[in-house]
Order: C-alpha cells, then sequence, then structure tokens
C-alpha cells in the first residue's frame, strides 16, 4: 500500500475508535478529548485527500474541519463539562461491556450495508467507507442508550463525524460550498444545543429520565 | 426576481432584531409575508406564461412557485396573529420586549428558510435551507422558556438533527451516484433528474431510502416522529401554525421531488413500496394517538401526521392524478391547520388550559372561538366543501385507479376510524352548557375567516390555482 493509502487508513480508523472510546469511558471530560481527536482524524483525512488530489478547495475545508470540530465544538461542550466537574455518565441504560460488543456488530453492520458503495468507488477511499459507516451508528446507539443530555449531544457529533467522513471518502468530498453550509450548519447547531444545556440545567435537569412531562 | 423573495424577510428581520419591540415590529412582519406571497403570485403568473425561471443553485418551476405561494398565505396568516399575540405576551409580562424581538426575528429567518427550501434546484442547498429551519425553530418551540417548552425544544432538535443527518448522508451518496455517472452538475436535480436512467442503481436506492427517513423526520413521518407533537403542542399558536401548516409540506416536497429521480433510476415498484409503508404506518400510528388524545393542541399535531401519511401513501401510488391530490392537500391542510392551532391559542390564552376535557361547553361560552374549532374541524375531517374533501377524494380515486383498490380500503378505513375519534373529541369541547358568553374581536374572527373561506374557495372553485396545480403536478408526477 502506498503511504497515501496507509495514512488515509489510519486516519479513518481514528475516527471509528474515537467514536468507541465515547462508548467505553464514562467520565464526560475524556469523551470531550475523544471528539477532539476525533475532529483531528477528520480534519487530516480531507487534508490527505486535498494534497493527493490538488484540490486547494478541499484543503480550506480541512482547514475549517479543524477549527470547527476539532477546537470549537469540544470547547464548547468543554465548558458545560466545567461547569460541573467530574461530571459522569451514571448509570448508562447498556453498560459498557454490552455496549463495546453492541458497537462491533453495528461495525459488522456497517460493512455489510455499504457494500454498494464500496463497490462503486473501489480502490483505496471506498474501502474504508464502512469505518464512516460505523461511526454513523454507534452515534445513533450512544444516542438511545445514554441518559444525559449531554451524551445525547456527543452520540450526534459521532453521527455527524461519521457522515463527513463518509462524504470525503466517498466524493472527496461534496463541492466546497456544500462543506462550508453543513460544518457551519455543525456549529450553529451546537451553539443552539448549549444555549439549551445551559436552561436545563438551569431548571435542574441533567438527566433525559427527568424531562417526561410530556406525554400522551 | 427570484432573489427578491429574501429581501422582504430580511429587511423584516433586521429591523426586528436591532429596533426596539412595538407592535409596529410585528406588523411588519406580517407585510414581509405578504409580499413573499403576492412575489409567489407573480413568479406563478410568470411560469404559467413562460416555463421556469432561473437555473443553477436557485429555480422557480410551477411546483416551487405554487408552494411559495403556499408559505406566503399561512405565514401572512400567522404573521398577522403574531401582533396580538405578541401584544399580548409582553402586556401579560410572559414575555419581555427582547424575547418579542427575538421571536419576530426568527419567524423571519423560518420564512425565508422555508422559501429557501423550495426554490432549491441543489441537493445541497435543500440541506442547508431545511437544517436551517430546524436551528431556528428551536428556539421558537421553547419560547415559553417553560420546563415543558424546553423539553419539547429539546427533543425537537436532537431528533431533528438525526434525521437531518441521515438526510445528508442520503444527498452524499446520491451525489456520488452521480458523478460516476458524470453527470455535470450531480448536485441539480434538473441535471439529476435528466440523467437518472444511468445511475447506479443499488446506489440509488440506499440514497432514496436515506432521505426519505431524513427528511422524513422533518416531515412527521414513521419511524422518528416522537418529537412532533411536543413541538407542536409546546410552540406559541403562531409558530405551531407555521409548522404544522408548512414546514412539515416543505419537507415532504423535498422527497416528492427526489422521488422522481428514484423512479427514474429504480422503476415505480422500490419507491413505491417504500412510501406506502411508511405513509400506511404514519396513518396508523396517527390514528391511535388520535382516539385516546386529550389534549386539543397535540390532538391537532396527531392530526398533521394524520395528513402527511395520507399524502405520502397518494405520492407513493404516484401519477400527475394522485399528485394534483397531494398539492391541493398541502394548500388545503396549511390553511385549516394554520387556522386550527391559532384558534387553539387563543383558547389556550383565554381558557387557560388545552386539556379536551375541561373546554366543554366552549361553543357556549366563546362562540366564535368554538365556532371558528368546529368549522376547521369540519374542513379538516374533509367533509364538503373544504378543498380537502376534495383532494382526499382525488387521491382515493388515483389509487383505485392504478389498481392498488387496498390501499385505497385502508386509507378508507383509518380516515373513518379518524372522523370518529375527532367528531368525539369535538362534542366534548364545543357542546354543553355554559352560564356566561363572550363575544370575540375581529381582528381574531376576520382573519381566521378569511382562511376558511380560502380552503372552501380552493374545493369548490379551482380558479386561478388550477393551472399551476396541474403543471407543478406534472413535475413530481
Amino acid at each position: 500500500m502506498s503511504a497515501f493509502a496507509n495514512s488515509l487508513a489510519s486516519a479513518a480508523v481514528v475516527v471509528t475508535v474515537g467514536a468507541v472510546v465515547v462508548l467505553w469511558r464514562h467520565r464526560l471530560r475524556s469523551i470531550v478529548a475523544a471528539l477532539s481527536v476525533q475532529g483531528v482524524a477528520l480534519a487530516a483525512t480531507a487534508a490527505l485527500l486535498g494534497i493527493h488530489e490538488h484540490d486547494r478547495g478541499l484543503l480550506a475545508v480541512a482547514g475549517l474541519v479543524l477549527l470547527v470540530k476539532a477546537a470549537v465544538v469540544p470547547g464548547l461542550l468543554a465548558r458545560v463539562v466545567a461547569a460541573n466537574p467530574g461530571a459522569r455518565e451514571s448509570d448508562p441504560l447498556v453498560n459498557v461491556p454490552a455496549s463495546l460488543v453492541v458497537a462491533g456488530l453495528l461495525t459488522l453492520g456497517a460493512f455489510v450495508a455499504a457494500r454498494p458503495i464500496v463497490a462503486l468507488v473501489g480502490g483505496p477511499t471506498g474501502r474504508l467507507v464502512p469505518l464512516g459507516l460505523a461511526t454513523v451508528l454507534i452515534g445513533f446507539f450512544a444516542m438511545v442508550a445514554r441518559r444525559r443530555a449531554m451524551s445525547q449531544v456527543v452520540g450526534l457529533l459521532l453521527v455527524d463525524n461519521g457522515i463527513a467522513l463518509v462524504a470525503f471518502l466517498v466524493t472527496s468530498g461534496v463541492p466546497v460550498i456544500v462543506e462550508f453550509g453543513s460544518t457551519l450548519d455543525v456549529l450553529f447547531g451546537v451553539v443552539v444545543l448549549r444555549v439549551l444545556l445551559a436552561r436545563l440545567s438551569a431548571a435542574g435537569f441533567s438527566d433525559l429520565d427527568q424531562l417526561r412531562s410530556l406525554h400522551d | 426576481m427570484v432573489y427578491w423573495l429574501f429581501l422582504a424577510p430580511l429587511v423584516a428581520g433586521l429591523v426586528a432584531m436591532l429596533s426596539p419591540w412595538r407592535p409596529a415590529v410585528a406588523w411588519l412582519g406580517a407585510t414581509s409575508a405578504l409580499v413573499v406571497l403576492v412575489l409567489g403570485v407573480g413568479l406563478a403568473v410568470r411560469v404559467e406564461h413562460s416555463g421556469p425561471i432561473g437555473s443553477g443553485v436557485l429555480r422557480v418551476d410551477a411546483l416551487a412557485a405554487f408552494l411559495v405561494i403556499v408559505i406566503g398565505a399561512v405565514s401572512l396568516l400567522a404573521t398577522v396573529r403574531s401582533v396580538s399575540y405578541l401584544s399580548n405576551e409582553v402586556q401579560a409580562g410572559h414575555s419581555t420586549l427582547r424575547h418579542a424581538a427575538l421571536y419576530s426575528t426568527l419567524v423571519q429567518g423560518f420564512i425565508a428558510a422555508m422559501v429557501l427550501a423550495v426554490v432549491a434546484n441543489n441537493l445541497g442547498v435543500l440541506w442547508v435551507a431545511i437544517e436551517a429551519t430546524t436551528v431556528v425553530t428551536t428556539f421558537l418551540v421553547g419560547h415559553h422558556r417553560t420546563p415543558a417548552a424546553l423539553e419539547a425544544s429539546w427533543k425537537y432538535i436532537i431528533i431533528c438533527s438525526v434525521g437531518i443527518a441521515v438526510a445528508f448522508l442520503g444527498t452524499t451518496v446520491l451525489y456520488l451516484a452521480g458523478v460516476h455517472a458524470h453527470v455535470a452538475n450531480p448536485l441539480d436535480f434538473t441535471s439529476l433528474a435528466a440523467h437518472a436512467a444511468l445511475l447506479n442503481a443499488p446506489v440509488v436506492r440506499l440514497a432514496f431510502t436515506l432521505i426519505v427517513f431524513g427528511y422524513g423526520t422533518k416531515a412527521g413521518l414513521v419511524p422518528l416522529f416522537s418529537w412532533l407533537p411536543d413541538a407542536h403542542g409546546q410552540a406559541p399558536a403562531p409558530v405551531s401554525a407555521l409548522m404544522s401548516g408548512v414546514l412539515l409540506s416543505v419537507a415532504l416536497s423535498a422527497i416528492l421531488r427526489l422521488r422522481v429521480i428514484a423512479v427514474s433510476t429504480l422503476g415505480p415498484t422500490f419507491p413505491r413500496v417504500l412510501l406506502l409503508a411508511i405513509g400506511i404506518a404514519t396513518l396508523v400510528v396517527a390514528a391511535v394517538m388520535l382516539l385516546a388524545q386529550r389534549d386539543l393542541k397535540r390532538l391537532l399535531a396527531y392530526s398533521s401526521m394524520e395528513h402527511m401519511g395520507i399524502m405520502t401513501v397518494a405520492a407513493g401510488v404516484g401519477g400527475p392524478l394522485a399528485l394534483s391530490g397531494v398539492l391541493l392537500h398541502i394548500l388545503g391542510h396549511g390553511l385549516v391547520k394554520g387556522v386550527l392551532f391559532l384558534d387553539a391559542g387563543e383558547v389556550l390564552r383565554l381558557e387557560g388550559t388545552t386539556r379536551i376535557a375541561r373546554l366543554g361547553g366552549l361553543l357556549a361560552r366563546r362562540p366564535a372561538l368554538g365556532a371558528i374549532l368546529a368549522i376547521g374541524l369540519a374542513g379538516l375531517l374533509g367533509l364538503p366543501p373544504f378543498s380537502i374533501f376534495v383532494s382526499e377524494l382525488t387521491m382515493l380515486r388515483a389509487e383505485a385507479g392504478a389498481g392498488l383498490w387496498w390501499v385505497a380500503a385502508v386509507v378508507l378505513g383509518v380516515l373513518a376510524i379518524i372522523l370518529a375519534a375527532i367528531l368525539a373529541h369535538g362534542r366534548t369541547m364545543l357542546l354543553g352548557p355554559s352560564e356566561q358568553s363572550t363575544r370575540s374581536p375581529v381582528s381574531l374572527v376576520a382573519p381566521l375567516g378569511v382562511a376558511l373561506g380560502a380552503a372552501v374557495w380552493f374545493g369548490l372553485v379551482a380558479w386561478p390555482l388550477a393551472h399551476l396545480l396541474s403543471l407543478a403536478a406534472g413535475i413530481v408526477a
């Protein structure tokens, strides 16, 4: 394998492993750190593809991804965590060993579901698409298996990073303008979520189990 | 002319953001909605006369012009009512001037994002616009800042963000199919539709499935619908009117446009099976939740799911007749549901509750509010002469005409259950004695009455929309 293929594969693997770390660790601070590392790996993926294909737009996207997903978004979340230090994912609905088994099964599922894409794209990039899809699925799982409002935001960001990885791998990024738009949308979304998180904790809610007033 | 659509919401939004809030600011917001409506009519006339306007990223065809008219009409209704809604809130001390200003700004952003979503000819721009509606409306849902409103806005943004992320994945996968088929602009609806036969079928199948689930979340379709009754129930009444009346249909229209590409690549069977399954499941869920409903606003929210289900089923059947039914239904449902949410908002303000069991005797106590509720519910149930009667009949005829008798039978059966459920709830709320009777101001009754009148008009006489509707249905048939 070429150096390009090797580095690309390493970056993609780091993204997926980052998702597994989120399921594995209890402390919110470690979880935010894992997200930040994932952001760096994602930016590296975009940069590698940009260099390989001599695409300046993609390099700009890599810079934006690095700024937003490795620095700004984890920074926003870190400030929420700093408000209550030592915060942990208390008592998840699915315990850690079982979560890791589920993550393994989801990764297998991703390899099956991605077959049409792998067949169409091929090459060193196409082979890595299942890793992006696995990150998406692990993110969904983190959202349903965790109780803290914060963990749901983290799960959502995992889904988002997984999708960004798929987008970079299959098309070297959809057109730059769309990548910019979607990355900025993620940023706005996180800002909105952060405001809501602050209002939730001001109202005395941290656990989603306490959010049960609306039902039929 | 296309870019002018965004000027009025931009100006009204900026004024609301920068100047201290007063009723004049809210009236400016209503003027902006009127401008959108008038421009929509102007665009429709031009499109009917000389074909689609614009190319590239923004493009107004008959469908886009029709949807701009629907957005303009329901927005006009909602923003006119927002004036007294906000004035009352501020006077009662429920809302600070700053919150009222934020509300006015966000509503303009909401209208602009919906207009962008329907005139986008680019899948990426469409996605950004629909995502923007989520970001903008989250704070509108949480406007009351009660714990319940907070819970509703949390669920809303989390679940809709998941849906929108799935739609982005679907968009990327479709783009991949376009790139590999050497389509010139693989994110353009028009280029993709023109070259759909060349696309890789398994990849398009995956993309269409992801897009239906993704945008289906924003349209209130099964399986990710649980945000809908909470958000529509907790949002301020004019916002609920906009969300239920048009935002759901805007998301559905994205599915309608992408279905055309899926059908050209995959043939009719796969899209039909997928949409029929999701549509019927949505209808059944809505019917079950309507039967045991205890709250008026949640009743209206689940009824929106019902109508989205009906339209999804008809879209699954396909063909010009079914789609003209769907589009007329979008208009009729938008008007009637907008009126009902605004009426429910007044009921909540005056009665302090929307619990169905506690509203008994509404017709005697507040004759105007009660009568609007009664007439609106009749329109919603598809009783003649409302346009929903005509559009439902059209969709059922199309289903039977396509040989899908069982689909028409299932839809009719579920509609009969829903009719019984809503009639029973309506009786509980409307009938019964009351000691006093209060009149409602003309400023409330007049706009709601005009909107209900329009919903009847388009049921009886299709003029002047008939030609536009058939052109628009042709695009997504």
